[in-house]
């Protein structure tokens, strides 16, 4: 579906991507991995057909540099630096319906899902929305629409928990017709989410590895916290992830998305010491507790 | 042609909240409406007719300002745009490249233009309203060189954002080139022939070549092509072309310059990194 061949891109003097070569299948789940300058960006900017590059890069056959309206027709992408764009919302959406032949109304309904009213926030200039809704605005232009791969950047990094269980939802919805190639610089972040991991150091892929899957996009965990004695900011932090306090400040319960069950660990290992308690059960998508 | 409309939308509602246009705009209107204030009374202290003078004062400080305003502003919009992201995400989309860069020109030049223009017809509306004489081909004539002179250097504007890759480099060279022009204008040209470095002709071209020299000519030929106001290589121009070929020269030549540094801009613009 997607190949890099031999795929080289140097900036005046400086080797960013030194003879990539990569084949990306339908429905694979990818995590591209590495340290700052390590060659993500650049990666996906040949991917998107906005840099010129050595070698060749194709989706389905096609250049994304040559044909890149029939390119990035089936491919959403989602920044993980929010564009300062000055429109307002309502336009924003508007323009990208229109130039990917989809609906607003499906772009809207995304939007929904993860919390978003775009008719309350219509006329606001997207650049005056908060970290958490610009990146809720990208996620639904990037998935209210007809794609085949999505192209995604930190994209959970400012949602709140339970928009980022909606968005495990909808990217659980498209595994079976969708590539996915989600970018961080911290494996524990999308670890969850993906079935291969790709790591980029100076250029060079130094690891591709296929990964255990089990874990459901769309399942929760009910988790159960017992504490050593109340504490405040503890408390603030379990509130943050939809916990609620079942005695005392003491005993704690809520659910986690599936996804974020390492990234919740790591909060509470911050906490270590005042657990005495903890246990998470799976259950499935859409039963009820 | 409907992703090409669908980014001049884009541009003009990005344009319309930014600072510079309001400032712009400011700048515009507030000529007209100082020229109104003291020219008109000077007009019916001095027994003229009409908005010929003001005309020609306006578009004379237009000649100054509007130039540097549309290069500065176009090339720190464009180059920031692409420092900040912006391409890196829209360009994500599928527009054409095509598409994307003329749609972006076509929405600025209606930006440029539209307060300039307004600004003009607002003087000439008031001047009707008022009862006052509007020099119909004048302000006609005014209104072409208005819209050249936008188009030329929008069009420069687009050619040096696509060469500079930061806002600090665009806004430099924006400045340089609009500097240059304005040191080949008549009275450095006439310093030049004073010292007899350069030959006649060499200097009359050169004036022909510098657009800001092409719609000073053009502006004051129109209300008085006199030696002493238009100045040497505008005299001779003027003597060797006769005003009816160079009116056409200074309306068509600006648009040649402007669509072929724009043309430039964009070829330069699909081989290149985009963001």
């Amino acid at each position: 579906m997607i190949h890099f061949n031999h795929v080289s891109k140097t900036f005046k003097r400086n080797r960013v991507l030194d003879d990539i070569e990569l084949n990306i299948g339908l429905g694979e789940r990818i995590a591209l991995v590495g340290s700052n300058g390590a060659g993500k960006t650049t990666l996906i900017r040949c991917l998107l057909g906005e840099y010129t590059y050595d070698g060749a890069v194709t989706v389905n056959g096609l250049a994304p540099r040559r044909e890149r309206t029939k390119v990035l027709q089936k491919i959403g992408f989602v920044p993980q630096l929010p564009p300062p764009l000055k429109m307002p919302v309502g336009q924003l959406v508007g323009f990208s319906a229109s130039l990917c032949n989809s609906e607003r109304k499906r772009m809207e309904d995304v939007a929904l899902r993860l919390g978003l009213d775009l008719s309350k926030i219509a006329r606001l200039p997207f650049v005056k929305l908060s970290g958490g809704m610009k990146q809720k605005l990208l996620i639904s232009i990037a998935m209210g629409r007809d794609t085949n791969i999505l192209v995604m950047d930190e994209p959970a990094a400012n949602l709140d928990p339970d928009a980022r269980h909606i968005f495990f939802e909808l990217l659980a919805e498209r595994l079976q017709n969708t590539t996915m190639l989600i970018s961080s610089h911290r494996l524990d972040e999308v670890a969850p989410l993906v079935n291969r991991v790709l790591e980029l150091d100076r250029g060079k892929v130094v690891l591709d590895d296929r990964v255990a899957d089990d874990a459901s996009l769309s399942g929760k965990l009910v988790c159960r916290l017992t504490l050593r004695r109340p504490e405040e900011a503890i408390a603030k932090a379990l509130s943050g992830w939809g916990f609620r306090d079942a005695g005392n400040g003491i005993e704690w319960e809520g659910l986690i998305a599936g996804p974020d069950r390492l990234r919740f660990l790591g909060m509470l290992s911050r906490y270590v010491g005042l657990l005495t308690r903890i246990s998470m059960d799976e259950t499935g998508p859409g039963r009820e507790h | 042609m409907k992703h090409l409309w669908l980014t001049a939308k884009l541009d003009i509602v990005e344009s319309l909240r930014a600072r510079w246009f309001m400032i712009y705009t400011l700048v515009f209107g507030g000529i007209v409406a100082l020229l109104f204030a003291f020219g008109l009374t000077e007009s019916r202290v001095l027994g003229f007719i009409g908005l010929s003078r003001l005309l020609v004062t306006y578009i004379q400080l237009t000649m100054a300002i509007l130039p540097i305003f549309v290069l500065i502003t176009t090339v720190r919009s464009v180059a920031g745009d692409r420092e900040a992201g912006v391409f890196e995400y829209l360009l994500s989309l599928p527009v054409s490249l095509s598409a994307w860069f003329w749609g972006k020109i076509i929405g600025r030049y209606l930006v440029v233009f539209l307060p300039v223009f307004a600004a003009m017809a607002a003087a000439a509306g008031w001047a009707m309203i008022k009862e006052v004489e509007v020099p119909w081909e004048m302000f006609l004539y005014y209104t072409g060189l208005l819209a050249a002179m936008s188009w030329c250097f929008l069009g420069f504007g687009m050619l040096i954002s696509t060469l500079a890759r930061s806002i600090d480099v665009a806004q430099g060279a924006a400045f340089l080139v609009w500097l240059t022009m304005l040191l080949f204008l008549d009275l450095i040209l006439l310093g030049i022939m004073i010292q007899g470095h350069v030959s006649p002709e060499a200097v009359v071209a050169v004036a022909l070549v510098n657009p800001l020299q092409v719609f000073r000519t053009a502006a004051l030929m129109l209300f008085d092509p006199q030696l002493v106001v238009i100045g040497p290589a505008a005299f001779v121009i003027f003597d060797y072309f006769g005003g009816p070929l160079f009116k056409v020269y200074a309306l068509i030549y600006p648009v040649v310059l402007g669509t072929l540094a724009a043309t430039g801009g964009f070829l330069l613009f699909r081989r290149g990194d985009l963001p």
